[in-house]
């Protein structure tokens, strides 16, 4: 038995109503030893920026390792986040660096984090990546990344090293757009 | 079914980026083709958000407040499926809505030819329970209108957001309610491919119905849906 997938419609200019939630950039405590502040500015085609979305994320722990499908358990690695822009387009989550991971084939992904965009204008949610750059050597072997296009393309997933954090603007369009994936 | 009756649905359901009609995608939606993401780990998996994000009372709408919110008091219910059909058992359900007169509780609906409801909030969550089964109580949310073009209204909807099983099945919607005469006019219904539109309709439920009481609409949701990729060939 198949079922039709429902279609996607766009969380509109209300998001905030229905996806905060407190703590939501929290990924991991604050505190916690490894927590690194990973955030940036969601831009328009206009370079104005979008002050009404919405971003999440999901990741791997430290160690590689990905919370399995299956019932919550406490004391689980959540590895989500989700965090509203503000005024000014901003967006930062408090987390820990993920591990690499296995890809088919015997290669090995580099340390990364999924990464959706909610807004209004978007009628379905954009899907990105995140890498980190101070992981240069891992990034090379990083299949999908090889598998863009090009150097512009490859810079626009890689946030900077800033402070202690991690720093990657988000630009919808324009001479930057970051690359979309089709999932 | 035929396969590509199956390809069809899995496939040709969601709303291009890029649809003048609707005037915000102008600078959002992306210009340039999207990259093929593969299935790996990340992707396969995703959040597992549980009982701690959903409070008492959360799931019904009309007692969050210490009087009744005004209009017409409904039960939403329905299943959240992956497209194989199977129930997702314990996920997450949100969702966030208009008043009875067509207004949000949000700073940026500044429109006052409708009013605020001081007993409506608007917004709810909810889980699955172990057949998939998830159920709201709200009032229905009035149509309202906004700036896209000439003369615009949004039909009545409840925005819903699911999670599915992996972070490739994430879900944001909108739930609409049958045979509603703005279908026509509205650029983000329409945006849907026509074939699909059924599915973000609600059917009504007479079962489901309160005698006295509510309103019953039926609503399933299934995950999954794949964007479509064109350079993208069978696995091996």
């Amino acid at each position: 038995m198949t079922a039709r997938p429902t279609p996607a419609q766009t969380a509109g200019p209300f998001l905030s109503l229905g996806l905060d939630w407190a703590l939501g950039p929290c990924v991991v405590d604050p505190a916690a030893a490894g927590a690194i502040g990973i955030g940036g500015t969601v831009l328009d085609g206009r370079g104005d920026p979008v002050a009404d979305g919405l971003v999440e994320t999901w990741q791997a722990d430290g160690a590689g390792g990905v919370a399995e499908p299956g019932p919550p358990r406490a004391g689980r690695f959540r590895g989500f986040g989700r965090c509203l822009t503000d005024a000014a387009g901003r967006w930062e989550i408090v987390t820990v660096k993920p591990g690499p991971l296995p890809a088919p084939g015997g290669g090995v992904e580099a340390p990364h984090l999924d990464v959706a965009v909610f807004a209004r204008g978007l009628l379905d949610h954009l899907v990105t990546r995140i890498y980190f750059g101070d992981e240069e050597a891992a990034n090379a072997g990083d299949p999908v990344l090889r598998s863009l296009p090009d150097d512009r393309a490859r810079a626009t997933l890689v946030a900077e090293a800033v402070g202690g954090g991690y720093r990657l603007d988000i630009h919808l369009q324009g001479p930057d757009e970051t690359v979309f994936f089709r999932v | 079914m035929s396969v590509s009756d199956e390809a069809q649905g899995a496939q040709g359901c969601h709303p291009p980026y890029a649809w003048p009609e609707y005037g915000s995608t102008r600078w959002r939606a992306p210009q340039r083709p999207l990259a093929v993401l593969p299935r790996n780990l990340t992707e396969v998996t995703g959040p597992l958000l549980g009982a701690d994000r959903v409070g008492k009372g959360d799931d019904d709408l009309t007692r969050q407040h210490a009087g009744e919110p005004l209009g017409q008091r409904i039960v939403v219910h329905g299943r959240v499926l992956d497209g194989a059909g199977r129930p997702v058992p314990d996920t997450l359900v949100e969702v966030w809505q208009a008043n009875a007169a067509g207004r949000y509780r949000h700073a940026g609906d500044e429109r006052d030819s409708a009013p605020l409801d001081p007993n409506f909030s608007g917004a709810g969550r909810t889980l699955t329970d172990a057949h998939g089964r998830y159920r709201f109580v709200t009032i229905k949310p009035g149509a309202y209108p906004w700036a896209n073009h000439a003369n615009a209204w949004r039909p009545a909807h409840i925005h819903f957001s699911v999670f599915g099983r992996a972070f490739t099945e994430r879900l944001v919607t909108q739930m609409y309610f049958p045979d509603d005469p703005l279908f026509p006019y509205d650029p983000i219904f329409g945006s849907v491919p026509e074939a699909a539109r059924p599915r973000l309709v609600a059917r009504f439920d007479l079962d489901a119905t309160e005698p006295g009481w509510a309103l019953g609409f039926q609503w399933d949701i299934v995950v999954g849906g794949r964007r479509p990729t064109p350079l993208e060939r069978p696995a091996p």
